[in-house]
């Protein structure tokens, strides 16, 4: 019903998982991570699961990001690879 | 991280917010019987709000708020909370977590198992905010941000 | 070799049916094997049963709550490995300095 919309969220969703996979600086990996949780959260609710949705939304986007800054702050900045 | 001079801006503005997501996170757990939410998304709603004050102004200031040592029992009493609804029920005579045989009063079955949704999502929300907040404390100790 | 992933992956994508098709097998109130799916009780029976407009609490906190009592250990439980692995590792390193 809504293909337009969808198409667009699959669109930036392939973009900031590669942004994600290929950025230098990891902090710039967890700040992508978290978008990309919140643009599956508005998939979901495209899709009409609107619980599972808020679960990713909240879980996804606000304490993963929260506790991956502070793994990175406890450890290193700069990707091995 | 190791400079202490926190903007007052970042401060102040954490302030105002954190009520307000918290106040959400309990419209979330109460409300869950008719819009989505739930114990889940309501506790996390909840340690986000517990977590931004601790990420801004430091974990000193915010053992004022929540101390550090209530997480680990709080966690376990909302396990207990689940537990032992389930368990009250079995003892009073039905199946585990058959919410029609809880010793309230003056409610019939289907009222019952309203009440009985409401407080074992009250154990979820209770268990996942504090161990939320443990699991922050527990990656941050040694360091103070902020 | 990703190219070729991606070709597999899209050829399978193109057999699966529509979203939200009424006709799908995922849909039907008879599964394949001719029994009735759990699925019609829970819609037809939750809000008689428990008064709750919102048929996935009735599920999650009703009917399949053993499940969801399982979930809340499982999150106990990763609290409780996060505090002694943390914790220990913490201290070890103060008494190796």
């Amino acid at each position: 019903m809504y293909w337009e919309l969808e198409l667009i969220l699959f669109i930036f969703l392939l973009i900031t998982a590669y942004i994600a996979l290929e950025a230098e600086d990891l902090l710039i990996s967890a700040v992508m991570l978290t978008v990309f949780s919140f643009i599956t959260a508005l998939l979901f609710t495209t899709m009409g699961a609107v619980d599972v949705g808020f679960t990713e939304a909240v879980v996804g986007a606000g304490v993963t990001g929260i506790l991956l800054v502070v793994a990175i702050y406890q450890t290193t900045y700069k990707t091995e690879d | 991280m190791t400079n202490k001079s926190s903007s007052p801006i970042v401060l102040y503005g954490t302030r105002f917010l954190s009520p307000y997501i918290m106040l959400f996170g309990f419209y979330v757990i109460f409300h869950g019987h008719y819009s989505p939410g739930g114990g889940f998304q309501g506790g996390t709603l909840l340690a986000v709000s517990l977590l931004l004050i601790r990420i801004a102004s430091g974990t000193d200031l915010a053992q004022l708020q929540f101390k550090e040592y209530l997480t680990t029992p709080l966690a376990a009493l909302g396990v207990v909370i689940y537990f032992g609804t389930g368990l009250t029920a079995l003892i009073m005579g039905g199946y585990f977590l058959d919410y029609e045989e809880l010793p309230i009063p003056g409610l019939e079955p289907a009222y019952l198992r309203y009440w009985g949704i409401l407080i074992i999502e009250l154990g979820i929300g209770l268990t996942v905010m504090t161990v939320l907040t443990l699991i922050y404390d527990n990656m941050v100790k040694g360091e103070d941000y902020a | 070799m990703i190219i070729a992933f991606t070709l597999v992956l899209l050829f399978a994508a193109s057999d699966l049916p529509f979203r939200g098709d009424p006709d799908n097998q995922m849909n039907q109130e008879v599964s394949m094997t001719g029994t009735e799916v759990a699925g019609n009780y829970y819609i037809q029976e939750a809000y008689h049963d428990a008064h709750t407009p919102n048929i996935v609490t009735v599920i999650l906190g009703d009917y399949r709550s053993v499940d969801t009592l399982g979930e809340q250990i499982v999150i106990f439980t990763a609290g409780l490995i996060t505090f002694l692995l943390l914790r220990n590792r913490k201290e070890g390193e103060e008494d190796d300095e």
